[in-house]
Order: C-alpha cells, then structure tokens, then sequence
C-alpha cells in the first residue's frame, strides 16, 4: 500500500485573517518606502505554525486585485521545528509527529524554532 | 524604474496583537480576570463554564462571552439562566475570536460589576491558537473521548496555554484513552501548563480546578 494522497482544502478560514494581515502590512511598508509596485513578499513560517501555504494564496491572488500588491509573489521560507533536549543537550528536527529525545527518549525538551510568523521583506518597484 | 528590498520583520498578526493588548488594559483597569477558553466542538466548553459558576457563584461574579459560527445564542442563554451576564458574538462564520471582536464585546458587560471574564473560544482546535485575545490566561479543554493523541495533532493550540483542563475523565474506564501518551505529548510542548484532570458529570477533580481560577482572580482583583 502507498502513502495516502493528501488533499489540500483552500478554504481554511483563519488563513484569510492571517491574509489579510500580510496585506496590510506589505501596504503600509510599501506606502512608507514610496513604491509604486510590489513585487514580491518574504514571508518565514515555522513548521510548528498552523498554516498552509496553498492557502494563505488562495487568498492573496482574491484580496490583492486592486492594490499595490495586485500580482507580487509570496515566497514562503519554511523552519523546520528543531527541538534541544534538556537532559542530554542533543538537538533534533521534528519531521511529521512530535517525537521525545531520539537520543535519551527524555520529553524534557525545549522547542527552538519552528514558531516563527513574520513576514520578512518585501521588494517594490518606485 | 527601480526596484529593491525593504527590509519588513513584522510578526504577520502583530495588528491583532496590539487590539489584544488594548483589551488587556481594559480589564486590568476594571480589576477583572480573564480567561479565553479553548476546545474542540464537544470537549464540554459551556458545561466547564456552567460548572465554574456554580461553584465560584457565592464569592465572585462571573461575566462570560460566547464565541460561536452560527447566529446562535444556546450558550449564552444558559448562562443567562444561571444569573450571569453573557455577550453572544456570532463570527459570521469565521473559525476562531479574535482581539477586536472582544474589544466590540467588552462595553456590552458590566466589567465594573464582575470578578471573572470568560471568553468562550469557537470550537476549534486550530485557528483560535494564533490569535490572542488579552485574556490573562489561555486555556484548553481536551477530552477524553477526542482520543489521546491531540497533543501530538494539534501542537500549536498546547503551545500556548497557562492551563490544561482534561475533562470526562469518568469516560476512562471506557474509552481507549492513554493518559501518559497524552501527558507525554503536551511535556513536550508545554511542561509548565498547569494540568487538571476532571469530570463535570460527576463533579471529580472541579474544585481543584475552580481552586487554582480563584487564586488567580484574587490575585488580579
């Protein structure tokens, strides 16, 4: 048997919130560097953040039409969830599930990154 | 025509969490504690909630808003009915609460008349994570029958909470339900929430839980 196919559905809500919020940030740096036009947003997501990229674009080709935005590209640089035991110092990646100390089999660990939700930089033309 | 990179590093729901704060130093101000009370459709969100009132109602007064999808007011009536002044906000469909949907509910309670806010999230354990509210304390409610791997689904959502409240315990005897594969997980992500297991059915392990929420509003209040 193979890997389950994995559908992604589009209409996750909070994901337009968060959209929109990326929206009006990118504005009002835009606005403030003088840009006639963005052309692309940076956007570093932690694996740990509950968000689906497809998603989060989904939305923003319907909300930028008609702005400065209309048509600029969201690159999403992805952290992965790496994690330090608090036991034996070994740091680990998380790759799907939540694992203990692969090492020392300790829970006593501490999330190091992985939580990250920011958008970055933007590029604009003026 | 020229192009080039402004540099942004802005937290994407930095917005929220500016209304957030705002919130927060209106209940400070009004001495009221608050909590955002979060859980998956059926963990026994409004039935904590009924629970919590009735055993605090002779020292505090309690204010609750009810966060729900659909223009409904089931949960707000029933607290209604138990003496406490209750806000209903309908999302229109939006998955979660967030800061400024409580900032339009907060002049709708008399804060100056309460001891205790209850925001009683929608009913999901993803999206109301990433917003916060200004509530005091973030708490979730997992349950025994949701199964014990959710630490391990819904990460994000046990990240940042204050406390975990596991209810219907008394469904344990019954229900394939792991307690140290589900403690295991959330040690994990957060070894310092403070844990109560308990049962509003049968009432076992409530007042400990309603222990902790008293000190904590004689702390503020």
């Amino acid at each position: 048997m193979g890997d389950p196919a994995i559908l992604v559905n589009p209409l996750f809500m909070h994901e337009l919130a968060v959209t929109e919020s990326i929206l009006n940030i990118a504005l009002e740096h835009a606005k403030r560097a003088n840009a006639k036009q963005v052309t692309q947003l940076h956007l570093v997501i932690g694996n740990l953040s509950s968000i689906v990229d497809d998603s989060v674009q989904f939305y923003w080709d319907t909300i930028s039409q008609g702005t400065m935005c209309e048509g600029a590209q969201l690159s999403f640089e992805r952290i992965p969830a790496r994690l330090t035991c608090q036991e034996c110092g070994t740091t680990y990646t998380l790759d799907s599930e939540l694992t203990l100390c692969p090492q020392c089999n300790s829970g006593r660990v501490k999330i190091v990154s992985g939580e990250e939700f920011r958008l970055d930089s933007i590029e604009i033309e003026s | 025509m020229t192009s080039q990179r402004v540099s942004v590093v802005e937290k994407i729901l930095s917005a929220n969490d500016q209304l957030a704060e705002q919130n927060r130093r209106i209940l400070d101000e009004a001495g009221v504690f608050s909590v955002n009370l979060m859980a998956s459709p059926g963990a026994g969100k409004t039935s904590l909630i009924l629970k919590t009132i009735e055993k605090l109602a002779p020292t505090f007064r309690v204010g609750v808003i009810e966060g729900d999808t659909a223009p409904v007011t089931i949960d707000a009536d029933k607290i209604v009915a138990a003496g406490m002044p209750a806000v209903q906000i309908n999302t229109g469909g939006d998955c979660h609460l967030d800061a400024v949907m409580i900032g339009n509910a907060l002049p709708s309670l008399p804060l100056a008349e309460i001891d205790l806010l209850i925001v009683e999230n929608v009913g999901n354990l993803v999206c109301p994570a990433a917003f916060s509210l200004g509530t005091h304390a973030n708490i979730l409610i997992a349950s025994v029958p949701e199964g014990d791997d959710k630490p391990y689904k819904y990460p994000n959502i046990y990240r940042g909470i204050d406390a975990l409240i596991l209810n219907k315990t008394d469904l344990l005897p019954y229900v394939p339900f792991d307690i140290d594969y589900f403690k295991q997980g959330v040690q994990i992500l957060n070894p310092n929430a403070a844990f109560f297991p308990l049962s509003c059915k049968t009432n076992e392990g409530v007042s400990t839980w309603t222990g902790w929420l008293s000190s904590r509003i004689r702390h503020i209040g």
